[in-house]
């Protein structure tokens, strides 16, 4: 049994629950003890540290102040609490003021921090500390046959991921340890729009359709992503790039945790499947 | 450096000095405008001044000009340009440093709906310690253009009839500690 302590994100309970639930029930089965970090608040995300700095800080800095206590790697599904946790935690590392000044703010709740924690994202985890090995020994439904494309989406991958930046392999190796077939595609690591489908849904839109044609265009028969941003742009939001640009994908993209699900043999209701926009039955009805 | 061999007015130089004093903002004074930034990023084609320039403008002093443009909200953060840059100059941070102190000036762009986005998503967060999406997309469209909710009806009925769209928001157990935090954090931020 591996122990870390748990971030969610807010994703996960909401617009990205697929991701919670089928976190939760895959690292079950894989041993992981995933304890949830008690009253964790938002990560701040891109928009509170594009408005103000310190203020952005503290919101994320309350979270590793309360990890802290646990003692374990504080590990969270979404890539951009990912970036945010981490860059925060590396500005507080660096800069000796900022730290100074969170300091003294998180002391008006109580809590301390004193840089101890270590941010990591849970694809991350299931590559080096699971490893794709252990998760290929525990496959009981091979997902034989089944094309898949990994989607790294950026905040997986840069600034400072795991993995190569613009050509990473992690989540492909995954995949293959489930027995489907990874396909090798250009847009893997390509920006998929983020938040900025909504402010500026024709820009993202236009991003996305990028990224589904040259899936597609590879002979992938689903996608798979770690991240609920990428996952909702590219599933929730799919039925507006076909009448936005005349196309007719019908792609389900799956949380990498969903697919890892099904191939050990889980319950599609355990995976929150059915919670997926576009469907994944009919493609991965083989190996239900 | 080549700008200090340059005489400028005082006005001009406390532009970059503003945005290096930014977490994140630092190390722009080493660009070369090799362009990379702007060749590698995803909206380039929808700024007002694309990241190169955006950067060029820092160091020649057009603050009102870059900090009243759309630039920097087109920003996706797909650090792209971060891992590229061959000066290690990180310009998705620049950008946040940009749109930080276009709100802080009271300079944000109208044109853009990124900046009320932003607000939207930190008075969400602030007030229950967690994002309700539900929520902070209504207050969005509300405070910019409430016809265009009618063309993202069908994303948020989808989402609400696969159960992905929570009707109440979230609230942390505790709030009156973090809201002691981020006041504390506001008054040092604006204290220096």
């Amino acid at each position: 049994m591996k122990y870390y302590t748990y971030y969610p994100g807010c994703s996960a309970e909401a617009t990205a629950i697929p991701l919670g639930i089928s976190v939760l029930r895959v690292a079950k089965a894989l041993d992981i003890d995933l304890v949830e970090l008690e009253d964790w608040n938002c990560c701040g995300s891109t928009p509170y540290s594009s408005v103000t700095k310190l203020e952005a800080g503290a919101m994320a800095a309350r979270n590793l102040a309360l990890a802290e206590k646990t003692g374990l790697d504080l590990v969270t599904p979404c890539s951009n609490c990912y970036v945010i946790l981490q860059s925060v935690n590396t500005h507080l590392k660096e800069l000796p003021k900022f730290r100074e000044q969170l300091n003294e703010a998180l002391a008006a709740g109580d809590l301390k921090y004193g840089g101890g924690v270590k941010v990591r994202h849970l694809a991350e985890v299931f590559y080096n500390d699971i490893t794709p090995e252990v998760i290929a020994s525990k496959v009981t439904k091979p997902l034989k046959g089944l094309k898949v494309a990994a989607y790294y989406g950026c905040q997986l991958v840069r600034p400072n991921g795991f993995d190569d930046p613009e050509s990473p392999h992690s989540l492909d190796e995954l995949v293959t340890s489930l027995g489907a077939e990874a396909v090798s595609w250009e847009m893997k690591a390509r920006c998929c729009g983020s938040s900025l489908v909504m402010p500026e849904q024709e820009v993202a839109l236009g991003l996305v359709n990028k990224i589904l044609r040259n899936a597609e265009a590879h002979g992938a028969q689903c996608l798979v992503t770690p991240c609920p941003l990428c996952q909702i742009n590219l599933d929730a939001y799919q039925s507006q790039v076909n009448r936005q640009f005349k196309t007719s994908y019908n792609l389900p993209v799956l949380f990498v945790t969903q697919l890892i699900g099904v191939a050990l043999g889980i319950p599609a209701k355990e995976l929150a499947l059915e919670k997926n926009i576009v469907s994944p039955m009919r493609v991965l009805a083989p190996y239900l | 450096m080549a700008e200090t061999m340059v005489e400028a007015p005082a006005a001009k130089t406390s532009f970059i000095d503003e945005v290096c004093s930014i977490p994140g903002g630092d190390a722009i004074r080493s660009c070369i405008q090799c362009g990379i930034c702007t060749g590698s990023c995803p909206t380039a084609n929808n700024w007002d001044y694309p990241p190169r320039r955006a950067i060029a403008m820092v160091r020649a002093g057009l603050r009102e000009e870059l900090l009243s443009s759309n630039s920097m909200w087109f920003c996706a953060s797909c650090y792209t340009c971060t891992v590229r840059c061959p000066r290690d100059i990180k310009p998705a941070d620049i950008m946040h440093a940009l749109e930080v102190l276009s709100i802080r000036s009271g300079l944000s762009t109208r044109k853009s709906r990124t900046p009320v986005m932003y607000q939207c998503f930190i008075d969400s967060a602030k007030g229950n310690g967690r994002v309700y999406e539900l929520g902070m997309m209504i207050k969005l469209f509300l405070k910019t253009n409430p016809f265009s909710a009618l063309k993202l009806a069908p994303v948020g009925l989808g989402l609400f009839l696969h159960g992905r769209m929570p009707l109440k928001p979230t609230r942390i157990k505790g709030m009156k500690e973090l809201k002691a935090i981020l006041d504390k954090a506001r008054a040092l931020e604006g204290a220096k």
